[in-house]
C-alpha cells in the first residue's frame, strides 16, 4: 500500500510543471487519502474481474476491427457448437494494436482480428501477436494469404478493383490500374481518400511491382484525372459514377455487392484489371493470436473453425467477400462477378511498404 | 512518549493542534486541486514523452507535403466557424432577448436544439442529402436540372457550415443568459446617455458580455479543433486528421503525439492570449435578471432577422431530423436487436460521467475560490485542457499512463491483471478529463455570483458552516450545477473516439454503433441510432433553456 502511494505521489509530482509551495507532509497525507479511496474502488473491481475469469476459464476475448454485425453471428454460432463463450470489442486497427501493446502481459485479449494486411503486418511489427502452428489453418488458408511467420491468417478475401459506368465506358477501354492515369481518363476518375488503408495497400503493391518512382508517376496520373475531390468511402465513389460525375473508380468488391443488392439494375459493373500482368489486387481480413493470450487453445479452435468449410462461405458471404479457403465457393451473387487472376505477391509486402505508399500519395497530391 | 504529551489539556498541544488544523484547512483545497491536476495531465505525459524520439525524415516529409496546407485549412476553419458561430450565437441571442415576434417562444428553445446533433451526424446527413445519388439530386432531376446544380458541400464552406450549425448553441446559450442579466439594462442606460443603437451594442453590451461569448466561442473552437469524425466524413484535412494519419498511415505514434502536442500548445496560447487580453478587469455578473419588456420586431430588418432565425432552426435541426427519420423508416427492418441496450449504456455512462465531472469541477471551483493564486489558476486551467485534445489522443494517452501504473501495481503486489486500465473506471476518467471544462464553466460562473459579502452577512446573522452550505451555497449554485450536469450529459452522450478505445466489453454506446455503420458509408442504417441519440439529447437541451428562462 505505502509504496503504491509513494508511486502515485512521485507520479503526481513528476507530472506537475510547477509545484505549489505546499508542505511535504500535508501533500502526502492528502494524496494518500485520495489514493486510498480510489484503491478501494479499484480493488473491488479487480476482484470481480478475477472472479469472472475463474468462472469462465475458457472464454475467448477478441479485439476486432471487423465490424460487429459481421462477426457477432459467427461468434454466437461458435458458442452454440462448442460451448465456448466469446466476448469482443471493436475499434479501428491502430488503437487496438496500441491497446494490446500498452496492456502487455496484462491484456485480456486472445485474438486480434482486423482488416487489411497492412494492419496485420503492423501488428506483427509491434510484437502483439504470436506464431501459431495449426495444421488445420495451414491446410485451409493459402500461403500468400498468411503471415510468413504464421502470426496471422487471412479469413476472407476482397478484391480492390475497377468499377465503371456501363453507360459511358466499354470494358475493352479498360486494362490496368496503371492505365487509369492515362490521358483518356482525364476528368473521368473518382477515388476514395488516400487515408484509407485499402488505397495505401494498393499503392504499396504498385511500389512493390514498379519501384517508388514509377508508382508515384502512376498516382500522379490518377490525381490529374480526378473528376472531383476524393470521397470518404467507396459507396460515394460509385454513387458519383452512377450520377455521371465520373466514369470509372477503384473500389472493394463487397461495396459494389451491397449497392447491387439494393438495386440490381445499377448501371455499373466491375472490371478485373491487370489480367495480362500482375493480377487483381486482393486483400484480406484476418486474425492472429495475441502474444499474451491466456487461452491459446480455445482461440486456436475459433480461428480453425472460421477457416473451416462450415463457416467460410457464410463468414465471407455475409459481407459479400471471397472465402480465403480456396475449396469453398463464394456466395452466388459474388460468383456472378466472374473469376479473375489475383495478385499472388505475399500481402505482408503491403504492410511493409505502407508508410512509403502514404508518402508517395502525399507527394502526388492525392488527398 | 510522555503521558503528559498525550493529555488533551496541554495548552501547547492545543495550540499546535489548532494551528495544524488551520493549516490543513488552508491547504486541503489546494492539495485536492493538485490531485485533480495530476490526474488531468496524466494523458499528456505520454504525449510529452514522445519527444524523446523525433522522426526527422517523417517531419520533413510532412513539412514538404502537407503541413502548410493543414495549417491554412485549420486556420480557415477556425476563422469561418468562429465568425459564423459568433454572429449566429450573439445575433440570435440578442434577437430573442430584446424583441418580440410571432414564434419567439418556440425559437428560444428551438435554437438550442441543434446542440443535440453532434457534428459527425450532421456531417453525414448533409453529405447524404447533397451528394451524388442523394435526395437533392433526385429533386433536381425531377425539375430537369443536372448534377452541376448540386452544391459542393465538400469544401471549406460546407465543413464550416456543419460545425457552425451544430456548435453555435454554446454561444447562444451563454450569451442569452448574459444578455438577460445585464445586456438589456446596460444597453438602455447607454441609449439614454445618447449612444446610438449600434454604438451602444458595440461599445457597451459586447464588452460587458465578453466573458459569456468568449467562453462560448472557446467551446465551439476547441470542439472544432478536436473533431475527427466530421472532418473525415468530409475528407477535409486539418491538424487533427494529420495526427490520425501519422498514427494510422505511418504507424508513428511518436509523430502523432508530437502533432497533438503542437495542437495543444496552440490552444493553450490562445487561452492565455484571451486571458491577457481581458487584463486584470473582472467581469462580475452583477444584477439579477429582470422581467423583460421586449420590443416588437418590425421593418425590413425585422423580417430578415425572423427569417434568418427560422432558417437556422430549420437547417440546424428540423431538416436533419426529418432526413434521419426518413432514413430510419427506410432501414428499420434491417436493424438487428440490441439498439435499446445501446441506448441504456449511453444514458448510464452519460449520467455517471456527468456526476463525476461535476464533483471534480466542484473541487477546482472550490480550491480557486478558497484562495486566488497563480498556481491555483494555472492548475485549474491546465486541468481543463482535455477539451481541446482529440478524443483518441486523450484516450490513448490515458490508456498508456494507466497501463504503466497497472504495471507498477503488478510488480509491487505481484498481482497480475488489470487494475486501473480496465472496466468503466478508465472510460469514466477519460470523460471527466475530456469534459471538465464544460462542467467547470457554469459552476464557476454561478460561484462568481455568490459574493463574499453574502457569505459574511450569513455568518453575521449566525449561520454556521452547515447552514451556509445548505441555505446559501447550494440554492445559489443550483442553476450552475444543473447547467453543468446537463451539458456534460449531452457531451458524453455524443462522445465517440474515447469511448471506442476505452470502453469495456458489453458497453457499446449509440455513438459506437454510429461509428461502425457510418465508417462503412451505411448512411441509412446509421440513421436509427443517430435519431435515438438526438432524441435523448433533446430533453436535457430543452431543460437547459427552460432553466435559464426569465
Amino acid at each position: 500500500m505505502i509504496s503504491m502511494n509513494k508511486w502515485l505521489v512521485a507520479l503526481a509530482v513528476g507530472a506537475a510543471l510547477s509545484v505549489t509551495a505546499c508542505g511535504d507532509s500535508e501533500e502526502q497525507s492528502a494524496v494518500t487519502k485520495a489514493a486510498g479511496k480510489q484503491e478501494k474502488v479499484v480493488a473491488k473491481k479487480g476482484s470481480e474481474t478475477a472472479e469472472a475469469k475463474a468462472e469462465n476459464q475458457q472464454e475467448i476475448v477478441v479485439y476486432s476491427s471487423r465490424k460487429e454485425h459481421l462477426i457477432k453471428p459467427f461468434f454466437e454460432q461458435f458458442t452454440k457448437e462448442t460451448g465456448i463463450p466469446v466476448i469482443y470489442i471493436t475499434d479501428a486497427a491502430a488503437p487496438l494494436i496500441s491497446r494490446l501493446k500498452a496492456e502487455g502481459e496484462r491484456s485480456p485479449a486472445d485474438i486480434l482480428m482486423t482488416v487489411d494486411a497492412g494492419n496485420l503486418w503492423q501488428a506483427t511489427q509491434e510484437g502483439v501477436l504470436q506464431p501459431l502452428e495449426s495444421e488445420v489453418l495451414e491446410a485451409n488458408i493459402p500461403e500468400s494469404l498468411q503471415d510468413p511467420d504464421n502470426e496471422w491468417f487471412g479469413l476472407t478475401v476482397r478484391a480492390r478493383t475497377i468499377v465503371y459506368s456501363k453507360e459511358r465506358v466499354q470494358p475493352d477501354e479498360l486494362t490496368t490500374y496503371e492505365a487509369l492515369g492515362d490521358e483518356q481518363w482525364q476528368g473521368r476518375l473518382c477515388l476514395r481518400t488516400s487515408k484509407k488503408v485499402y488505397n495505401q495497400s494498393l499503392v504499396a503493391m504498385l511500389i512493390a511491382r514498379h519501384g517508388e518512382e514509377k508508382a508515384q508517376q502512376i498516382v500522379e496520373g490518377w490525381v490529374a484525372n480526378l473528376a472531383t475531390d476524393p470521397f470518404s468511402n467507396d459507396t460515394k465513389v460509385m454513387k458519383a459514377i452512377e450520377a455521371g460525375a465520373c466514369d470509372v473508380g477503384i473500389v472493394n468488391t463487397y461495396y459494389f455487392g451491397r449497392l447491387e443488392k439494393d438495386n440490381p439494375e445499377i448501371p455499373l459493373a466491375l472490371f478485373w484489371p491487370n489480367q495480362q500482368t500482375t493480377g487483381v489486387h486482393v486483400n484480406v481480413s484476418g486474425a492472429g493470436i495475441t502474444k499474451h493470450s491466456s487461452n491459446v487453445e480455445n482461440a486456436t479452435k475459433l480461428l480453425e473453425w472460421l477457416s473451416s468449410a462450415e463457416a467460410q462461405q457464410m463468414y465471407a458471404g455475409l459481407n459479400m467477400e471471397y472465402p480465403a479457403n480456396p475449396e469453398i465457393k463464394p456466395v452466388p451473387e459474388v460468383e456472378a462477378w466472374g473469376s479473375f487472376k489475383a495478385d499472388d505477391m505475399n500481402l505482408s509486402k503491403a504492410g511493409e511498404l505502407q508508410p512509403q505508399a502514404v508518402k508517395v500519395m502525399d507527394r502526388a497530391g492525392y488527398k | 512518549m510522555q503521558p503528559t504529551e498525550l493529555s488533551n489539556s496541554s495548552p501547547a498541544k492545543d495550540a499546535s493542534d489548532h494551528r495544524w488544523r488551520q493549516r490543513l484547512n488552508d491547504w486541503f483545497p489546494a492539495i485536492l486541486l493538485f490531485f485533480v491536476f495530476a490526474i488531468c495531465v496524466l494523458p499528456l505525459l505520454p504525449l510529452i514523452g514522445s519527444w524523446s524520439n523525433v522522426e526527422g525524415d517523417l517531419w520533413q516529409h510532412l513539412w514538404q507535403t502537407e503541413l502548410p496546407e493543414l495549417f491554412s485549412n485549420t486556420l480557415l476553419l477556425i476563422a469561418l466557424v468562429g465568425t459564423a458561430s459568433f454572429l449566429l450565437g450573439v445575433g440570435l441571442a440578442w434577437l430573442i432577448v430584446m424583441y418580440d415576434f410571432p414564434g419567439r417562444s418556440i425559437l428560444q428553445w428551438g435554437l438550442m436544439l441543434p446542440l443535440a446533433i453532434p457534428p459527425y451526424i450532421l456531417a453525414f446527413v448533409v453529405l447524404g442529402f447533397t451528394d451524388f445519388g442523394g435526395p437533392m439530386q433526385h429533386a433536381l432531376s425531377a425539375v430537369g436540372l443536372g448534377i452541376e446544380w448540386l452544391p459542393d458541400m465538400r469544401s471549406p464552406l460546407g465543413v464550416s457550415l456543419v460545425f457552425t450549425l451544430s456548435l453555435y448553441p454554446y454561444v447562444y446559450l451563454l450569451m442569452r443568459s448574459a444578455l438577460q442579466r445585464k445586456g438589456r439594462s446596460s444597453y438602455e442606460s447607454a441609449r439614454t446617455l445618447g449612444y446610438g443603437k449600434i454604438a451602444a451594442f458595440w461599445k457597451l453590451v459586447l464588452p460587458l458580455t465578453r466573458p459569456a461569448w468568449v467562453a462560448g466561442l472557446a467551446l465551439v473552437l476547441m470542439e472544432t479543433l478536436a473533431d475527427f469524425g466530421a472532418v473525415s466524413i468530409f475528407n477535409f484535412n486539418t491538424f487533427t486528421t494529420a495526427v490520425y494519419k501519422s498514427w494510422y498511415g505511418f504507424y508513428s505514434h511518436n509523430t502523432a503525439a508530437q502533432l497533438a502536442c503542437l495542437l495543444l500548445l496552440f490552444v493553450t496560447l490562445a487561452v492565455l492570449a484571451e486571458k491577457w487580453g481581458r487584463g486584470q478587469g473582472r467581469y462580475e455578473q452583477t444584477g439579477t435578471a429582470l422581467k423583460q419588456y421586449r420590443q416588437r420586431l418590425s421593418g425590413v430588418w425585422g423580417i430578415f432577422a425572423q427569417i434568418s432565425a427560422w432558417l437556422v432552426f430549420a437547417l440546424g435541426f428540423v431538416l436533419p431530423v426529418i432526413q434521419l427519420v426518413v432514413w430510419s423508416v427506410a432501414s428499420f427492418e434491417r436493424h438487428t436487436e440490441g439498439t435499446l441496450s445501446l441506448l441504456m449504456n449511453t444514458v448510464i455512462l452519460a449520467v455517471l460521467a456527468a456526476l463525476l465531472t461535476l464533483m471534480v469541477a466542484a473541487v477546482v471551483v472550490w480550491a480557486q475560490r478558497h484562495k486566488a493564486s497563480k498556481p491555483r489558476a494555472f492548475m485549474g486551467e491546465f486541468s481543463q485542457l482535455g477539451y481541446a485534445m482529440p478524443g483518441t489522443v486523450l484516450a490513448v494517452g490515458l490508456m498508456m499512463a494507466l497501463n504503466i501504473i497497472d504495471g507498477w501495481i503488478a510488480d509491487i503486489f505481484d498481482a497480475k491483471g488489470q487494475w486501473l486500465a480496465t472496466g468503466l473506471f478508465a472510460l469514466l476518467l477519460a470523460y471527466v478529463i475530456r469534459f471538465l471544462r464544460i462542467g467547470f464553466g457554469p459552476l464557476s460562473s454561478s460561484m462568481g455570483q455568490i459574493k463574499p459579502s453574502i457569505i459574511e452577512t450569513a455568518g453575521i446573522l449566525g449561520a454556521g458552516k452547515r447552514e451556509r452550505l445548505f441555505r446559501v451555497y447550494i440554492p445559489l449554485l443550483r442553476p450552475g450545477v444543473l447547467t453543468a450536469l446537463l451539458l456534460v450529459f449531452v457531451e458524453v452522450m455524443k462522445e465517440m473516439p474515447a469511448t471506442l478505445i476505452l470502453r469495456t466489453f458489453g458497453w457499446d454506446t449509440l455513438a459506437i454503433r454510429i461509428y461502425e455503420l457510418s465508417s462503412e458509408g451505411e448512411w441509412e442504417l446509421t440513421a436509427l441510432p443517430a435519431i435515438l441519440l438526438v432524441a435523448v439529447g433533446i430533453l436535457p437541451v430543452i431543460l437547459l433553456i427552460k432553466k435559464s428562462e426569465v
